[in-house]
C-alpha cells in the first residue's frame, strides 16, 4: 500500500519542478540562437563581438542544422533560428498551428562552392554534370575528364539547409517537380568541417560547402550553367554580380516581429559593423544601401 | 517506538527502490512506444522495408540502417570474439600472477575510454590508413567502424569470459593433469568447454554492446544509407541505426512523422538488445550464478 | 611436433593475441598524450574558450562534466545502493526478485542513444525540464544504475554472514545490522562500483546529446535548468564541426577527457586495493 504512495510522491515532486519562464534577452536569460551549421560559426563570431560591446547581452549559440533551428522555433524553445534555406510550407503551417508567426530576416549571402582535392585535375563542371555526379549517374572521375578513380560523394546531413538547397538547385537543377535524390552512396557528414576534413585528404572526393568553409588546402571547381557558358569560380564579387550559379541568401527567423534585445541584436547584425564580420568569415556581406 | 517507525520507513524505501528499477525499464519501453508507435499507423509496414532512407521526402526504408548496424556489428564480432576469448584465456589460465595484475588494469583502462575518444582517433588516425592501405575509396567505412567497435566490446567479453574461466572448479584441471594431459590440452579440452556457457554469455554481451554503440560509429562509418549487400561493402560507408538517431534527432519537429520514425528505430534497437540480454541472462541464471561483473 | 613444443607455441600465440589487444590501447593513449600534451596548460583547463573555441580553454566543458557527474551521483547513488541493499539483505528468491534482476540486466544493455531518446521524451518534453542539467543528470543516473547496483551488491554479499549473525545475536535489528555493520564493511567495494559507474557517465555523449549538451554557451550554467557544455560533446563538436580547429587543441581536449575519466579508474583501483588490505575477513 505504501509503495505506490511513495513512488507517486516522488514523481509529483519532480513534476512540480518546472523550468522558469522568462523572456529571452532579459537579465539572466540568454537569447537562444540555434540552427544552421553553415551559419553557426558566423553566429558565434557575431555573438562574441556583440557581447564584447554589450556585456549585458547573453547569446547562446548552437548548431544542429537549419531543420533543428526551425523545429526549435516551432516548438518555442528557440528565439532566433539560423537557416541556410527558407522555411518550408509544412514548417510554416506547423508554426502557425502553434501560434507562432515566423518572420524572415536575410542576414548574409553565401556561395556554395564545389570542392575537390587539390591534386584533382578536373577544373570545370557544368550544373548537369554536378547533378549526374551527385545522383550517382556518373561514378568515375574519368567520365568528367579526370583520372580513373571512384568518385566519393560528400554531403551535409539531410537536416542541413545547405543540403536541401543543393538538392533542389543542383541535383534537381531547380526543377520543382523532379524527384531525383542524392545517390545512396553519398556520405552524410556531420558538418561542413567534416566535408573539408575528408576533401583535403582524399583525392577521390567531391563535396559542396559554403564558401566560408573552403580552406586554402581545398580546390574549388568553376561552375557553368551549361557546357557553352562561362565557368565561374565562387567569390564575393561573382556572387554579388549574379555570375556564380550556385548562391543563396542566409536567414534568421524569429517568432513574430523581434522585440527588445533580440531586435537590437538583429539590427546590429545587419549594420556595417556586423557585416564586416560576414566578409571576414568568407561569406558574402549584404549590399550596403 | 520511534526507532521502529524510522526503521519501517527505511525498509519501505528500500523495498520500493527495487520496484523502481522495473519501473524505469517499463518507462523506457513506454516512452519509446508512445512516441514511436504512431509510426506503425502512419507509415505502411511495406514502406519501412524499403531500401531508401531519406526522411526529408518521406522515404522511411529502414533496411539500409538495420543492415548497416548488422554489418558493423558482424565485423566487430569477427574482430573481438576471437581476440577477446584468447585474451581471456591468456589472462585467466596462462599468464603468471604478476602479468595478470598488470593486464587487468589495462583492460579496465580500455573499458573506460569514452566512445567519442575512440571515434576521434578512428577518424583521425585509422580511417586514413584504411583508405591508403586497403584501397577503399574513402576511409570512412564499415570496416573502420568494426575495428573501433571491436575494441570497445573487448573489455566486456574479456572480463565476463575471464570470470567464467575462473569459476571452473580447480578439480577439473587437476583431474586432467593427473591423467597426463599437458596444460594446453587441459585448457582446450576441459577448462574452456566447461566454461562455455559463460563464454557464450560474454560474447552475447559484447555483441549487444557493439550494436548499441553510437559515437564511435557515427564518426568513422561515413553515414551513407546504402545497402551493404556484398563482402566488398566492408570497404564502403554505411549508416547504422544508432548514428541515424543521433544525427537526425536534433532536427525533427516534435510530433512530426520523422520524429515518430526515429523513436521507432529506437524501439527496434531496444528490442534487439533486450532479446540479446534476456538470452544472456537466462544462460547465467540457469547456472544459478549471479551476474556479478558482467554489468561493470 | 611434441606436445611440449605445441604447448609452448600455443602459449606464445595466446600471448601475442593479448599483445594485440593491449598494444593498441597503449598506442592510442600514448598518441593522444604526445599530440595533446603541447596544448595542456593551466590556462587550457580554466580559461573560457575564445575565437570560436579555437583558442582559450575548456573551462565551461570541464565544469559541465563535473556538474553532470555530481548530478548523476546525487540521483544514482542513493537509489542504486538502496536496490543493492534490498537485493543483498532483504530479498527472497521470489518471482519479483527475479524480475528485478532481469530488469537490471536489461537496463544495462539498453543502448546509450536510446537512453538519450528516453531522456528527451520523459525529462525534456513530458516533465518539461527542457534541455537542462537536471534532465541530463537524471538520464545518466538511470543509465548508471545497473553498474552501481551490481558492484554494490557484490560488495555487500562479500561480507561474511558471521558479521550479520553476531550483530543480530546482540539484539540488533536487520536495518541496524545493515547500517552499522554490513554497509561500513562493504563501503570500499560499494565506492569502487560508484566510481566506475560515474566514470562511464562522465564519458558518455549520446545520452546528453538531446538532454543537456550545448555547442557554445557564453556563461557558466547558473541553475540546474540551464544547459551546459560537456567534455565528451565538446570533443565531438570541435573534431567534426568547427573549421580550422588546431589539431593540438583537439588532441588536448581528448587528453583532458581521458585524464578525467582514467583518473577515476585510478581512484577506483586504489579504493579496491585498500578494500582488500583493510578488510577484516
Amino acid at each position: 500500500m505504501r509503495k505506490p504512495l511513495l513512488v507517486c510522491t516522488l514523481l509529483v515532486l519532480l513534476t512540480a519542478c518546472r523550468r522558469p519562464e522568462g523572456g529571452a534577452g532579459e537579465a539572466g536569460v540568454a537569447i537562444q540562437n540555434v540552427g544552421s551549421d553553415t551559419i553557426v560559426n558566423l553566429a558565434l563570431a557575431w555573438a562574441e563581438a556583440y557581447q564584447a560591446h554589450n556585456p549585458d547581452a547573453r547569446i547562446a549559440v548552437t548548431g544542429g542544422g537549419s531543420g533543428t533551428g526551425i523545429a526549435g522555433l516551432i516548438n518555442g524553445t528557440v528565439d532566433v533560428a539560423n537557416a541556410s534555406r527558407q522555411m518550408k510550407e509544412e514548417e510554416r503551417d506547423a508554426a502557425e498551428a502553434n501560434g507562432i508567426m515566423p518572420v524572415e530576416h536575410v542576414i548574409a549571402r553565401d556561395a556554395i562552392a564545389i570542392v575537390v582535392h587539390p591534386s584533382n585535375p578536373v577544373d570545370n563542371l557544368t550544373l548537369q554534370q554536378l547533378s549526374d555526379i551527385f545522383s550517382g549517374h556518373i561514378t568515375n572521375w574519368a567520365d568528367v575528364g579526370g583520372e580513373s578513380r571512384p568518385i566519393v560523394l560528400l554531403s551535409r546531413e539531410s537536416n542541413s539547409g545547405t543540403h536541401v538547397y543543393f538538392l533542389e538547385q543542383v541535383v534537381r537543377l531547380g526543377d520543382k517537380h523532379a524527384s531525383t535524390l542524392f545517390s545512396p552512396d553519398t556520405l552524410l557528414m556531420p558538418s561542413s568541417e567534416g566535408i573539408s576534413a575528408e576533401v583535403r585528404q582524399n583525392p577521390n572526393s567531391i563535396g559542396y560547402d559554403g564558401l566560408g568553409y573552403v580552406t586554402p588546402d581545398q580546390k574549388t571547381i568553376a561552375v557553368a550553367v551549361d557546357a557553352g557558358g562561362p565557368f565561374v569560380q565562387p567569390s564575393i564579387e561573382t556572387v554579388n554580380q549574379g555570375e556564380y550559379p550556385i548562391s543563396r541568401d542566409l536567414y534568421m527567423y524569429t517568432a513574430g516581429e523581434p522585440q527588445g534585445a533580440i531586435a537590437e541584436y538583429l539590427d546590429w547584425i545587419r549594420s556595417p559593423e556586423g557585416q564586416v564580420i560576414v566578409g571576414e568569415l568568407g561569406f558574402v556581406p549584404l549590399e550596403v544601401e | 517506538m520511534n526507532n521502529s517507525l524510522y526503521e519501517t520507513l527505511i525498509e519501505r524505501f528500500i523495498r520500493v527502490t527495487g520496484v523502481l528499477v522495473i519501473l524505469f525499464l517499463a518507462l523506457i519501453f513506454m516512452f519509446l512506444l508512445r512516441e514511436g508507435g504512431a509510426t506503425f499507423f502512419e507509415v505502411p509496414v511495406g514502406d519501412l522495408l524499403q531500401t531508401r532512407w531519406y526522411p526529408n521526402e518521406e522515404h522511411f526504408g529502414l533496411l539500409p540502417l538495420v543492415l548497416g548496424s548488422l554489418m558493423v556489428t558482424l565485423g566487430a564480432a569477427v574482430v573481438s570474439l576471437p581476440l577477446g576469448l584468447l585474451t581471456a584465456v591468456f589472462i585467466a589460465e596462462v599468464a603468471p600472477r604478476w602479468v595478470r595484475e598488470v593486464l587487468k588494469p589495462f583492460i579496465e583502462v580500455l573499458a573506460g575510454i569514452p566512445s567519442v575518444v575512440l571515434g576521434f582517433i578512428g577518424m583521425l588516425a585509422i580511417s586514413p590508413l584504411i583508405r591508403e592501405y586497403l584501397g577503399a575509396p574513402t576511409g570512412l567505412t564499415a570496416l573502420s567502424g568494426s575495428v573501433m567497435l571491436g575494441y570497445m566490446a573487448l573489455p566486456t567479453i574479456i572480463s565476463v569470459a575471464e570470470d567464467a574461466l575462473d569459476a571452473v572448479p580447480k578439480s577439473y584441471r587437476d583431474a586432467a593433469l593427473a591423467l597426463g594431459a599437458t596444460r594446453w590440452q587441459t585448457l582446450w579440452r576441459v577448462t574452456v568447454p566447461a566454461a562455455r556457457s559463460g563464454i557464450l554469455t560474454a560474447m552475447m554481451l559484447g555483441v549487444g554492446r557493439a550494436i548499441g554503440e553510437t559515437m564511435a560509429v557515427m564518426m568513422v562509418t561515413g553515414n551513407a544509407a546504402r545497402m551493404p549487400l556484398t563482402l566488398n561493402s566492408f570497404l564502403m560507408p554505411v549508416r547504422t541505426m544508432t548514428a541515424t538517431i543521433a544525427a537526425e534527432m536534433g532536427e525533427v519537429a516534435q510530433g512530426s512523422l520523422h520524429y515518430h520514425v526515429l523513436f521507432a528505430v529506437g524501439l527496434v534497437l531496444f528490442f534487439v538488445t533486450l532479446i540479446i540480454n534476456l538470452v544472456a541472462a537466462w544462460t547465467i541464471f540457469r547456472q544459478g550464478k549471479r551476474y556479478g561483473r558482467l554489468l561493470s | 611436433m611434441s606436445r611440449q613444443l605445441r604447448q609452448r607455441l600455443g602459449f606464445a600465440l595466446l600471448g601475442i593475441t593479448t599483445a594485440l589487444v593491449v598494444l593498441p590501447i597503449l598506442l592510442l593513449v600514448g598518441y593522444i598524450v604526445v599530440q595533446g600534451a603541447s596544448a595542456i596548460s593551466w590556462e587550457f583547463i580554466v580559461a573560457m574558450p575564445r575565437d570560436g573555441m579555437r583558442a582559450g580553454g575548456l573551462w565551461p566543458a570541464v565544469v559541465g562534466t563535473v556538474l553532470l557527474t555530481l548530478g548523476t551521483a546525487v540521483f544514482a547513488v542513493p537509489v542504486g545502493v538502496a536496490v543493492a541493499i534490498y537485493l543483498a539483505e532483504y530479498a527472497q528468491d521470489t518471482l519479483l526478485t527475479r524480475v528485478i534482476r532481469l530488469a537490471i540486466v536489461n537496463l544495462a544493455g539498453v543502448p546509450s542513444v536510446v537512453y538519450g531518446l528516453f531522456g528527451l521524451g520523459l525529462f525534456v518534453i513530458f516533465l518539461q525540464f527542457g534541455a537542462s542539467i537536471l534532465a541530463g543528470s537524471l538520464t545518466l543516473a538511470i543509465m548508471t544504475l545497473p553498474v552501481i547496483i551490481s558492484t554494490a551488491e557484490e560488495a555487500l554479499r562479500a561480507v561474511p554472514q558471521s558479521f550479520r549473525i553476531v550483530s543480530l545475536s546482540l539484539g540488533g535489528t536487520r536495518w541496524q545490522t545493515v547500517r552499522r555493520v554490513v554497509l561500513p564493511q562493504a563501503l570500499p567495494g560499494v565506492l569502487t562500483g560508484v566510481i566506475l559507474g560515474l566514470e562511464r557517465a562522465a564519458g558518455e555523449t549520446a545520452p546528453i546529446l538531446f538532454t543537456v549538451a550545448a555547442f557554445f554557451l557564453p556563461r557558466l550554467p547558473k541553475s540546474i535548468f540551464d544547459q551546459t557544455m560537456a567534455l565528451p560533446y565538446h570533443l565531438f563538436v570541435i573534431s567534426t564541426q568547427v573549421p580550422e580547429m588546431p589539431v593540438r587543441i583537439q588532441y588536448g581536449t581528448a587528453l583532458v577527457l581521458l585524464v578525467f575519466v582514467l583518473s577515476m579508474n585510478v581512484v577506483a583501483a586504489i579504493t579496491r586495493s585498500r578494500f582488500r588490505a583493510k578488510r577484516q575477513w
